[in-house]
């Protein structure tokens, strides 16, 4: 089992420890509930350095991540903006989803997920070798997300102690580096869906929570500094077990369980994050997903359920025009009862039973995110 | 290292069981079925009244992470349960011996003898399942 820069604190702090992707990763540090409302309510951090970050540098890195994503990267035209995308196989079925950064039109970075890191780096670099652009894993870096209302301004406190004289934007002194002025050179100024390099930290207004917040790239060697002063500025650690609840409840996929290698994005709720147009962008998958393309059998949804009996993955669903299956099911702290992600025959509508051990339990059938943040 | 009171009997599948005076049984599960399972969200609890046989299931514990059952050690008839769970499932992750009790029973007749450990017994299968 591999273990992040960060496990030792996670051992102080009595975490729960358990496998994931071969990793060791905190479940929890007493109470996943009360670490859900931690985020939704002020700010947490989670350790995700399990997470897998690739740079892919080259003359054509634009040109490949074109071919290689389902999404289009030509949509990102300011350096710093992120997308979304699934990396789809020949079939048009998901193998991975990700987000990728653009750098700078030599520089492009991708975070995937770890439990799928060594298929989706072979298939990247056997994608890769006909075009003039390396891959670099980066294992030596590691990865903290803060997420919540509060979470940009205790960052920016946490940073303050942090860089001492590390980073140009908190040193004018040393600056140089940055024209600009100081405020638009600091995190407090990057927009929702920006990443940008500060020093030695990559620092991206992004999650999977449905919050505010950052996911922060950082040496592995001062990942536990930025962790403390985290710490110090009221930042309260969270596990993978609130990551999940948080997730499901802002309505985000997850991998290998909402979408797999068997099932098309277009079946997945994804449909959004494919870009047909233009239509002679040739990328991996398109031509199984244009030949199937409006004639899906299933669709992704979201259930409500009355009470607390939670639905888990593989359940049976029971609608309107046929049966489909949970894909994934949880609490949801927020609203105070169990929610779940459904693959159901397309013009399934209304309600629907769910069976659990046996009973049938009513639904709602809902648009996802289960939780809006306004 | 998760609690195991000495003065508490074990059934293998990490319920607790404490035979009261007026000759009822207490059921609740240990605290290192609690850690297991994480924080709990819904306890599904029978009707008092309910007959139940020795090694059937009598609740069914949710917790965020996984559903368990709970099992009756003995034949019998449920003669209390734990409201209070209804609306603070998280009663059995702050106090699983307490105020975290799932149910109470009337047996029928004697708790087969091989259905029970002691606390030392149980301490040590609980510290072998521990990861």
């Amino acid at each position: 089992m591999k273990t992040t820069p960060l496990h030792d604190n996670h051992i102080a702090l009595g975490a729960r420890m358990v496998n994931f992707a071969d990793w060791r990763m905190p479940l929890h540090y007493g109470s996943q509930i009360a670490e859900h409302h931690q985020v939704r309510r002020d700010a947490g951090m989670f350790d995700v350095s399990h997470m897998t970050v690739l740079d892919l540098a080259g003359d054509q890195v634009r040109e490949f991540l074109r071919y290689l994503l389902a999404n289009d990267v030509a949509k990102l035209k300011r350096p710093g903006k992120a997308l979304y995308s699934c990396m789809l196989n020949e079939r048009g079925a998901v193998m991975d989803d990700l987000i990728v950064y653009f750098m700078n039109e030599n520089r492009f970075r991708m975070v995937v997920n770890a439990a799928t890191r060594e298929k989706d780096l072979a298939h990247i670099r056997k994608a890769a070798a006909p075009f003039a652009v390396a891959v670099r894993e980066c294992a030596d870096l590691a990865m903290i997300a803060v997420q919540g209302p509060n979470a940009r301004d205790k960052t920016h406190q946490a940073l303050v102690a942090f860089m001492d004289s590390r980073i140009p934007f908190l040193s004018p002194v040393s600056s140089g580096v940055n024209k600009d002025s100081d405020e638009a050179a600091t995190p407090a100024a990057l927009a929702p869906f920006f990443a940008r390099e500060y020093g030695e930290l990559f620092i991206a207004r992004t999650g999977y929570t449905g919050e505010d917040g950052y996911e922060m790239i950082v040496p592995a060697d001062r990942t536990a500094v930025l962790w403390r002063e985290l710490a110090d500025a009221g930042v309260k650690p969270v596990g993978l077990g609130a990551r999940d609840t948080l997730r499901l409840e802002a309505g985000m996929n997850l991998y290998g369980q909402d979408m797999t290698e068997d099932t098309s994005p277009l079946e997945s709720n994804l449909g959004w994050t494919v870009a047909f147009d233009p239509t002679d962008r040739d990328f991996i998958g398109r031509r199984a997903l244009d030949a199937r393309r409006g004639r899906e059998k299933y669709k992704l949804v979201g259930l409500r359920l009355e009470g607390r009996t939670i639905p888990r993955p593989h359940q049976k669903v029971l609608g309107n025009v046929g049966d489909g299956e949970i894909t994934s099911g949880s609490f949801s702290p927020t609203l105070d009862r169990a929610i779940a992600l459904a693959r159901v025959p397309v013009g399934t509508e209304g309600t629907c039973m769910v069976e659990v051990r046996g009973k049938q339990l009513p639904a709602t059938i809902v648009k996802p995110p289960f939780v809006r943040k306004t | 290292m998760s609690n195991v009171p000495e003065q508490l009997q074990y059934a293998k599948t990490h319920e607790w069981v404490k035979t009261e005076q007026d000759g009822t049984i207490t059921i609740g599960i240990t605290d290192h079925a609690q850690e297991m399972l994480g924080d709990l969200v819904y306890i599904d609890l029978p009707d008092p009244g309910r007959i139940a046989e020795a090694g059937q299931e009598l609740a069914i514990v949710e917790s965020v992470k996984a559903a368990a059952d709970i099992y009756s050690p003995v034949d019998g008839e449920v003669a209390e349960v734990n409201n209070a769970l209804g609306d603070a499932p998280e009663l059995v992750n702050t106090d699983p011996y307490g105020e975290g009790w799932i149910l109470r029973l009337r047996p029928s007749g004697p708790i087969p003898a091989d259905m029970l450990l002691d606390a030392s017994a149980y301490a040590e299968l609980a510290a072998n399942e521990a990861e």
